[in-house]
């Protein structure tokens, strides 16, 4: 951790959606946030990528449904808990992650910002672009654009 | 007299638009004089106008927009300045152009509208120019000479100012035009000029005496964007249609019941509606045709006659545009290598000019196109050759695939129709890429032939590509849908007869359609799913894709829906199944299979692997099996073997206790020798009786060598050419085919004669003409 700390890109401050998952703390750029709904009747699509949990129905638009536990290697979600829909919009199109539960929108410092910590694995390092450093928590900040391209 | 013809029609409507642009511009042209761009557009404008009414024969608009354009070429140069008397005659142009205009629409003609006067007016303008264009009629009006002095001038800001007035002076140019020409306020004449010309022209009345609305008034040139936005919305409204009449159908309350219905009705004639909007007669792209075949045959020495059929079809604009290309590269093809030389026609008795016949027509949801030629047809023998010479099929695949099968490879990449590339075709453009062109908007091609009558190549197209009747099934638990435009038939099976009737043969299974062999795709084996249905029940779609027919194994058919086709994000797409998504009635998302990439993939697959078994097995086997005839032969148990007849020998009969035993083998003495037997009944696993006192015997010999081949019964000898085949096979199979009606084993010969005789092909033969084998055993 020398001064180059200089983080990827966009590592300006500025408010995250933040949400649970796993017992970790993420964020996503609020701008990118389209909604958060309940838990949504999934069509599964056989042979597709085991991140993609299926499609859902958006009011009359059919967007694709990403599992994050999966996309960040991390274990299934325990049966009984509904998974929270995030739907985020890049490019025009809706995207939807899937999450353990959506928590607070957070205004972050840039000055807290830290590279991902050296613990993260493989698969989900590459998905997080740092972490900011709040009071007794630490918000992982996930780089959506790659998150959903599974 | 019922009005304009359709070229006429679109020239008006074009010009008026075009004209109110050519105002705008003038105007604003002598805010900036020098602006090249708008002198250019202005320019493109008259010189359209010149060229229509030259081919339509509008003479007098044709000597005004001359005499224009010939001042606009020298403005555009910078030949010449632009002045506000040059920017008056220029406008003054453009108003004798409306009122030409406006006579053409009332009457058809040209009407009594004098056009010398703004001849004049304009070759004067140009009067100082170093090369006068046109000639400068005698009447010259003195009161234009000002207006050269200021030539070389560039136009002052207030010339801009006294712009308005401008034209006034002009409708004091003594003219006979001053009647027929509404002065000053430009935006009306396209209003009032018909009246001017009714007064004048008889024709005006003998039209039937109602007022018509203007052509320019009657249509509106819409944004596409805007359509298709509004098509998108009334996908939405379809689908929220589709979710309240089937929650109504749940519900007593007879109110909500009959506005259910009337939505119903409404959305319907509203996507109709809206459907309509993005709708042009096939004749848009057609009617370059004409011109297209006739070059074309003169190039090629030929005669070809175009004939149309349907050209009132209509269909999406998006897609007509799709076709163009797809189409005229078919046209091109049946001229340079479907219909014959003269001579070659003359030759086969033909009539010495060839028809091309372009059809088109609505048929079940679809448009069809079919490209029709009356030429020397495509010969499925020639192209199974090509393909098998370029790699695209090996000499095996090619003998067991049907002749119409065969033609359909004209359409596999890296298959060219042309033997020679000549300048027409065969440029690498081919009919691969018709034919991916075709698919990519949902449509399907298929070509027939008849060698000698000639050739059609047949389009199916969907009506529009938003919204498509699909079929709705269900696999596994979840609901998929399989566009209409596949689907050729359902069948559905009970348990009882789906035992009987679905045959499995070397673990593929195949169901007997008519007597077709219908080979099966479970869905559930695709997807990598598990059927939840055990009731033994058989439902089949039967679906058709490039050419092909094969069964879709599916787990229940719910019904068909009209669906709005679903972009599905770029991780789906890449799985290469599912060519969308769409939202059922009751909300649900619904995968909407790709029926294309299914058979690739579910078909080729499998065959590829079969194909590369077989070979080895095949090599002895007669590979020749083009118009090969069969014997045909009862083993036992009901089942029927086909053997190529060139490797039968003779025919003979056994006397059952003449065989003898050598080892574990059965021989009998024939004709001085020892002959091996191989009793097919045992050899490919059929239980037939054993206990007959004749057997009958199918004596195969080569280099010296003889095997006798024991059969239930002898039962025919067949053309096998017509046979469908299929790529089932087992042990001793090459597969299976329908021969007179029924399913048919062609027996793997080599495989037979082995059993009976292993070392038939290598051993050498013994003095005694004992098999070398035999003596070993």
């Amino acid at each position: 951790m020398t001064a180059v700390t200089e983080p990827q890109a966009p590592a300006v401050g500025g408010q995250l959606a933040t949400f649970w998952l796993d017992g970790d703390l993420y964020g996503v750029e609020v701008a990118h946030v389209q909604e958060v709904l309940r838990s949504q009747g999934l069509t599964r699509v056989p042979l597709a990528p085991a991140a993609v949990a299926g499609l859902i129905n958006l009011r009359g638009q059919v967007v694709t449904a990403i599992e994050l536990r999966e996309r960040l290697g991390r274990p299934p979600r325990p049966e009984g808990i509904d998974a929270v829909v995030i739907v985020v919009r890049l490019h025009g199109e809706a995207v939807s992650l899937l999450v353990d539960a959506i928590a607070d929108v957070v205004d972050v410092d840039p000055a807290d910002f830290e590279a991902p910590p050296d613990t993260l694995d493989g698969s989900a390092r590459e998905l997080i672009r740092g972490a900011f450093k709040l009071d007794g928590q630490l918000l992982l900040a996930l780089d959506v654009q790659k998150a959903v391209s599974a | 007299m019922d009005g304009l013809d359709d070229i006429v029609e679109e020239f008006l409507v074009e010009s008026h638009e075009n004209l109110d642009q050519l105002d705008t511009d003038l105007v604003a042209l002598e805010q900036e004089p020098d602006s090249r761009e708008r002198l250019s557009s202005i320019f493109r404008t008259i010189h359209t106008i010149k060229g229509t009414s030259g081919f339509l024969a509008f003479h007098r608009l044709e000597e005004v927009t001359h005499v224009g354009e010939n001042m606009l070429s020298r403005l555009r140069d910078g030949a010449l300045a632009l002045t506000p008397t040059r920017t008056s005659v220029l406008l003054q142009m453009v108003d004798t152009v409306r009122s030409l205009l406006a006579s053409i629409e009332a009457t058809g003609g040209e009407g009594s509208v004098d056009v010398s006067a703004v001849v004049a007016a304009i070759s004067a303008a140009m009067e100082d120019a170093p090369v006068p264009a046109a000639p400068v009629p005698a009447e010259q009006p003195a009161a234009e000479e000002p207006a050269l002095e200021e030539a070389p001038v560039a136009a002052a800001p207030e010339a801009a100012q006294s712009l308005v007035p401008a034209p006034a002076p002009a409708v004091e140019v003594p003219s006979p035009v001053s009647e027929t020409r509404v002065p000053a306020s430009r935006r009306e004449p396209v209003l009032e000029a018909p009246e001017h010309a009714e007064a004048d022209t008889p024709a005006a009345d003998a039209a039937g005496g109602q007022a018509r609305r203007a052509v320019a008034d009657s249509t509106i040139r819409v944004d596409v964007d805007l359509l298709d936005e509004l098509m998108l919305l009334v996908g939405e409204l379809v689908l929220t249609r589709n979710q309240i009449v089937q929650y109504v159908g749940r519900s007593n309350d007879t109110d909500l019941v009959r506005a259910s219905q009337r939505l119903n009705l409404i959305a319907s004639e509203l996507q109709e509606g809206v459907m309509k909007t993005r709708m042009q007669p096939i004749d848009h792209i057609w009617s370059k045709l004409p011109r297209v075949v006739r070059d074309l045959g003169l190039q090629c020495g030929k005669s070809v006659r175009l004939e149309m059929e349907g050209r009132d079809t209509e269909l999406d604009k998006t897609l007509l545009e799709a076709v163009k290309d797809p189409l005229t590269h078919l046209v091109r093809n049946s001229v340079d290598h479907g219909i014959e030389a003269p001579e070659d026609r003359r030759a086969a008795g033909k009539p010495t000019e060839g028809v091309l016949t372009l059809r088109a027509k609505h048929e079940s949801g679809q448009v069809v196109v079919e490209v029709a030629d009356d030429g020397a047809g495509i010969d499925p023998a020639k192209v199974g050759a090509k393909a098998v010479e370029r790699g695209l099929i090996t000499a095996d695949a090619l003998a067991r695939t049907s002749p119409a099968d065969v033609l359909q490879m004209i359409f596999l990449p890296g298959f060219s129709t042309a033997a020679a590339v000549t300048n027409v075709s065969g440029r690498g453009v081919g009919m691969d890429v018709v034919k991916t062109n075709i698919e990519s908007i949902g449509g399907t091609i298929e070509v027939e032939s008849v060698p000698g009558e000639g050739t059609v190549c047949r389009l199916r197209i969907p009506l529009t590509l938003a919204i498509v009747p699909a079929l709705t099934v269900e696999c596994a638990g979840d609901r998929y849908a399989i566009p209409q435009i596949s689907l050729q038939e359902l069948v559905s099976l009970d348990a009882e007869k789906a035992a009987t009737a679905v045959e499995e043969v070397g673990g593929a299974p195949v169901y007997r359609l008519r007597g077709e062999l219908l080979p099966l795709v479970r869905l559930t084996d695709v997807l990598g799913l598990t059927s939840d249905r055990h009731d033994g029940h058989v439902v089949i779609a039967v679906l058709r894709s490039e050419g092909r027919r094969f069964g879709l194994v599916v787990d229940r058919v719910i019904n068909t829906e009209e669906i709005v086709v679903k972009a599905v994000g770029g991780q789906l797409k890449a799985i290469g199944l599912y060519s969308g998504a769409t939202v059922l009635g009751d909300g649900t998302v619904a995968l909407i299979l790709d029926v294309q990439a299914l058979a690739r993939r579910a078909l080729r697959a499998e065959t590829n692997e079969r194909q590369e078994s077989r070979l080895a097995a095949l090599s002895a086997a007669a590979t020749d099996t083009e118009r090969q005839r069969m014997l045909l032969a009862a083993i036992g148990g009901g089942r029927r073997v086909a053997i190529p007849l060139d490797t039968v020998t003779r025919l003979e009969q056994v006397r059952t206790e003449s065989v003898e035993r050598v080892g574990n083998r059965e021989v009998v003495q024939y004709r001085g020798a020892i002959l091996p037997i191989v009793r097919l009944d045992r050899h490919l696993g059929a239980y037939g009786e054993s206990d007959h006192e004749v057997l009958e015997v199918i004596v195969y010999s080569d280099h010296g060598r003889s095997v006798a081949i024991v059969v239930e019964e002898i039962l025919d000898i067949v053309d096998g050419e017509a046979a469908v085949r299929s790529d089932i096979d087992d042990m001793g199979l090459l597969g299976s085919a329908v021969l007179g009606d029924k399913v048919t084993e062609l027996l793997d010969v080599r495989a037979a004669i082995l059993a009976a005789d292993p070392a038939f092909y290598s051993a050498p033969v013994t003095p005694a003409g004992v098999p070398a084998s035999l003596l070993e055993a």
